[in-house]
Parts: C-alpha cells; sequence; structure tokens
C-alpha cells in the first residue's frame, strides 16, 4: 500500500491513478495510522510553501511524516512536496520547510519566462543509484517558480537546465523528492515512479527479515 | 532548455470527439479517452480538450471524460470552452485536468483570469484568443463565439492585458490561416511572442512538420497546436518531432 499524504491541497487524482496503473494499491489519506502502515509514502503539493507548511502543522501531518521517515521506509516528496523537504523558503516570507534535507528554496530571478514551465532534459548525476535504473537521460514535465539551492551535494541526484542548474532530483537513503511531475512525464516519469516503488518492495522485504 | 511543444487538440461535444479521426487500430473513433493514449503513445507533449457540448448535461459528461482521461494519460492536458465561473474552473481541475482555456468568457469578464490565477496559480489559466487580420487597422481583432463574433478588441493589447490579469499561457489561433494548411501565421506570432513574457501556443494552418520549425524560428512560438492533420494521419507527431530534431529544434 502507498499512501498519499492528503493535508487538504492540490490534486492527488493523477498521481494516485498512475501508482495504481503500475499494480499498486493507494490510498489517498491523511490518518496517521494508515500513513504509518504504508509501505510507501508519496508527499504532493501544489500551492504556496507557507500555507502548506501550516496545513501539515495543523493537522499534526509534520510529525507523522517524521514518524514514517524513521520506520525507514521511502517517502517521495513531488514538485511543492520536494521543496517541503527542505530547510526553509524564501516564498512569500521566510518559512521552516521539514528539514529532512538540508537546503533552501529560492525564487527563480531574471530576464527569462517564470515559472518554469514545460518539457526540460534531466541531467542525471547519480546515473547507479536505484532511481536511475533503466533511464540515461531524458525530458520530464516541469511547473514551479521557486527552485532548491542544496547545502550537500551529495544529495543531489539529477538537475535540469534553465538558465542556470535547477535541483530536479534530490535522495538521501529513504527520502526522496522530484521537483518535476513523475506522473505527468509520460514514460520517462512514470519510469523514475515505478522505480521509486520498487524501493517501497525492498524495504517491506528488508523489515521483514 | 525546454523543449518545444507539440499539441493536438480534441474537438469534444457530448463527451464524444467530433469530427472524423480515422486512426487505426481504434476501437471507438469517439473516444476521447482512447484518442488521448494514442497521442499520449505518439509523443504529444500535452493535449488540448476543447469541450462545444451547447447542453448542461453535455458540460457535465466532459468532467467525467476529464476524470477518465487523468486516469489513464501521463501527459499534461488543457479543458477549455464553455467555463464561464471559477466554480467550473475548480470542477475541472479538481476532475485532473492540468490547465483550463477560457476564450470567449475572459474577454466578456476579464476578472475570471485574474480569480482563475489567484485560486489555482497561472500555470493553470490559458487564454485563448481567435484573431483575424483587420484591413482598416492594419491589426489584428479579437473574435469570439468560435470566431463568429467580431470585438472591436485589438490583439496586441488584449495579449498584454491577459498577461497582465495572470494568465499563464496564450493558445493563438489565426483565422486566417486556420484550415489553410499553408502554415502558421508567423507574423501574427511573432507579434505576440515578442510582447508578452508567457509561453504563447501557435495553432491554425499547420499542414507540415516544416510549418513547426517556421513557427518555432521565425515566429519565436514555445509550442504549436493541430487538430484536423493529426486526426486524419496527414502527419504523425513522431514525424514531426523527427524533422524537427534535424533541423536543430530541442523536443522530447
Amino acid at each position: 500500500m502507498i499512501a498519499i499524504i492528503d493535508y487538504g491541497i492540490g490534486n492527488l487524482h493523477s498521481v494516485s491513478k498512475a501508482i495504481e496503473r503500475l499494480g499498486y494499491e493507494t490510498c489517498v489519506t491523511s490518518s496517521e495510522k494508515e500513513i504509518l502502515a504504508a509501505d510507501g509514502a508519496i508527499l504532493p503539493g501544489v500551492g504556496a510553501f507557507g500555507d502548506a507548511m501550516k496545513h501539515l502543522r495543523e493537522t499534526g501531518l509534520q510529525e507523522v511524516v517524521y514518524k514514517f521517515v524513521d520506520t525507514g521506509k521511502p517517502l517521495l516528496g513531488i514538485c511543492l512536496g520536494m521543496q517541503l523537504l527542505f530547510s526553509s523558503s524564501e516564498e512569500y516570507g521566510e518559512h521552516k520547510g521539514l528539514d529532512l534535507l538540508p537546503g533552501h528554496v529560492v525564487r527563480f530571478q531574471g530576464d527569462y519566462k517564470i515559472p518554469h514551465m514545460g518539457w526540460n532534459r534531466l541531467d542525471v548525476k547519480q546515473p547507479t543509484h536505484l532511481l536511475f535504473e533503466g533511464i540515461e537521460s531524458g525530458y520530464v514535465y516541469f511547473v514551479h517558480s521557486f527552485h532548491v539551492k542544496l547545502d550537500d551535494p551529495a544529495n543531489l541526484l539529477a538537475t535540469t537546465d534553465y538558465y542556470q542548474e535547477v535541483t530536479a532530483v534530490v535522495g538521501k537513503d529513504n527520502v526522496f523528492g522530484m521537483q518535476f511531475h513523475p506522473e505527468k512525464s509520460s514514460d520517462v516519469g512514470i519510469s523514475l515512479l515505478s522505480n521509486f516503488l520498487k524501493t517501497t518492495v525492498v524495504s517491506v522485504s528488508l523489515s521483514k527479515d | 532548455m525546454l523543449a518545444k511543444r507539440i499539441i493536438p487538440c480534441l474537438d469534444v461535444k457530448d463527451g464524444r470527439v467530433v469530427k472524423g479521426v480515422n486512426f487505426v487500430n481504434l476501437k471507438d473513433a469517439g473516444d476521447p479517452v482512447e484518442l488521448a493514449e494514442i497521442y499520449d503513445k505518439e509523443g504529444a507533449d500535452e493535449l488540448v480538450f476543447l469541450d462545444i457540448s451547447a447542453s448542461v448535461e453535455g458540460r457535465a459528461t466532459m468532467v467525467e471524460v476529464v476524470k477518465q482521461t487523468a486516469g489513464e494519460i501521463a501527459i499534461p492536458f488543457t479543458v477549455g470552452g464553455g467555463i464561464s465561473s471559477v466554480e467550473d474552473m475548480k470542477k475541472l481541475l479538481r476532475a485532473g485536468a492540468d490547465k483550463i482555456g477560457m476564450n470567449t468568457a475572459a474577454v466578456k469578464n476579464p476578472n475570471l483570469v485574474s480569480e482563475g490565477a489567484q485560486k489555482f496559480g497561472s500555470q493553470c489559466i490559458v487564454v485563448a484568443i481567435d484573431a483575424k487580420y483587420n484591413e482598416e487597422w492594419k491589426e489584428w481583432e479579437v473574435y469570439t463565439h468560435g470566431g463568429r463574433n467580431a470585438t472591436g478588441i485589438k490583439a496586441l493589447q488584449w495579449v498584454k492585458e491577459v498577461e497582465k490579469l495572470g494568465a499563464g499561457e496564450i493558445l493563438l489561433t489565426s483565422m486566417d490561416a486556420d484550415g489553410t494548411k499553408d502554415g502558421f501565421d508567423i507574423q501574427l506570432t511573432r507579434a505576440v511572442s515578442d510582447l508578452v513574457n508567457i509561453p504563447v501556443i501557435a495553432s491554425g494552418g499547420a499542414g507540415k512538420s516544416e510549418h513547426f520549425n517556421d513557427v518555432f524560428s521565425a515566429g519565436k512560438a514555445d509550442a504549436g497546436l493541430a487538430a484536423s492533420i493529426f486526426h486524419y494521419k496527414e502527419l504523425s507527431i513522431e514525424n514531426v518531432k523527427h524533422d524537427l530534431k534535424q533541423k536543430g529544434v530541442e523536443v522530447r
């Protein structure tokens, strides 16, 4: 079972259907019990960083996310969900994030189109990582106006080029993030999602041993 | 850098695709969900559904189509046609649409654009503009109601205004080029692309692969949209992308 963490924002239909098509059961849930019982969890996100963190705090889901990560089972943040994993964001004021990964979310700045919206090529930095099995590169679909500056380059798994190097995929132990929408990124996105879901099976079999 | 996008457009009436479509291996030529899946497999970067239903029931059916489509395809899609309130947008976005297209509604009530952008984000709001060259003005004029009504509004002013209102993208149809298959309206597309700082989807006139190359290079468009040439298999998305790659255009 894959839990899609529902904290009151965003459209979760596409991501849950994409996971179901890959043969996994999903539940869109805000229940601590269901989330902690799941084999893997997705932290989705659309909207503003500050609002999202407020929802997570007020609903108690912030603590649930920490507990889930402590179990060692894999968590994937998508789009704003990836940005929430980091220490802080400057989106409409300074906001604290979940701080599961060290880094900061900053605004795109320059004489170019913002948001960064459309298909852009992934530059895989750690090709041997589980997430990239069977994927050398390829295009994925981005929609975002803020991007992540990592403090620890070891957590940077892939980037893309949009007038600068832009963080696209991050990972540390069992915590992963994708800035783009894998559920909207055709074959490449679905393969990335599938590789993430495979780690849920690995972690389940490990925990059973 | 961002890849140039190729976008097929499907006209849907009461939940069925209209305009003859002759795909091989298609079980039901009128099923929008099945067509959407085929276009996804063929390499479409996005899809546009234009709901041309005239009835309340037809529009309700569209929400169901959107829901099913969102469950089957893994590319973004826009739904336009007959949207006249924030509530309409919410229904379609909830059902799984990524973007909402507005044309006549935006002209009638420009506040809808800003309300939608504030509530759902600019990236969700596409303003569709039908433009036709006005010989007297020596400029393009905006038309509404599927090209039937001249508005007296200058297209180059309207694009600036919708950008200010918070539109995330412009879907620009040249009524002069539409249906000709002689190529996109490069002058119009270029004029609009030079004026705004949001992506421009060029529409109307595509007949060959090189037309896409022209509108991306000379027209500075971010995406090219076409309907019948893809539906009738006069052009395949795969071939268009292959030709664009050969010419050095970045495509997915």
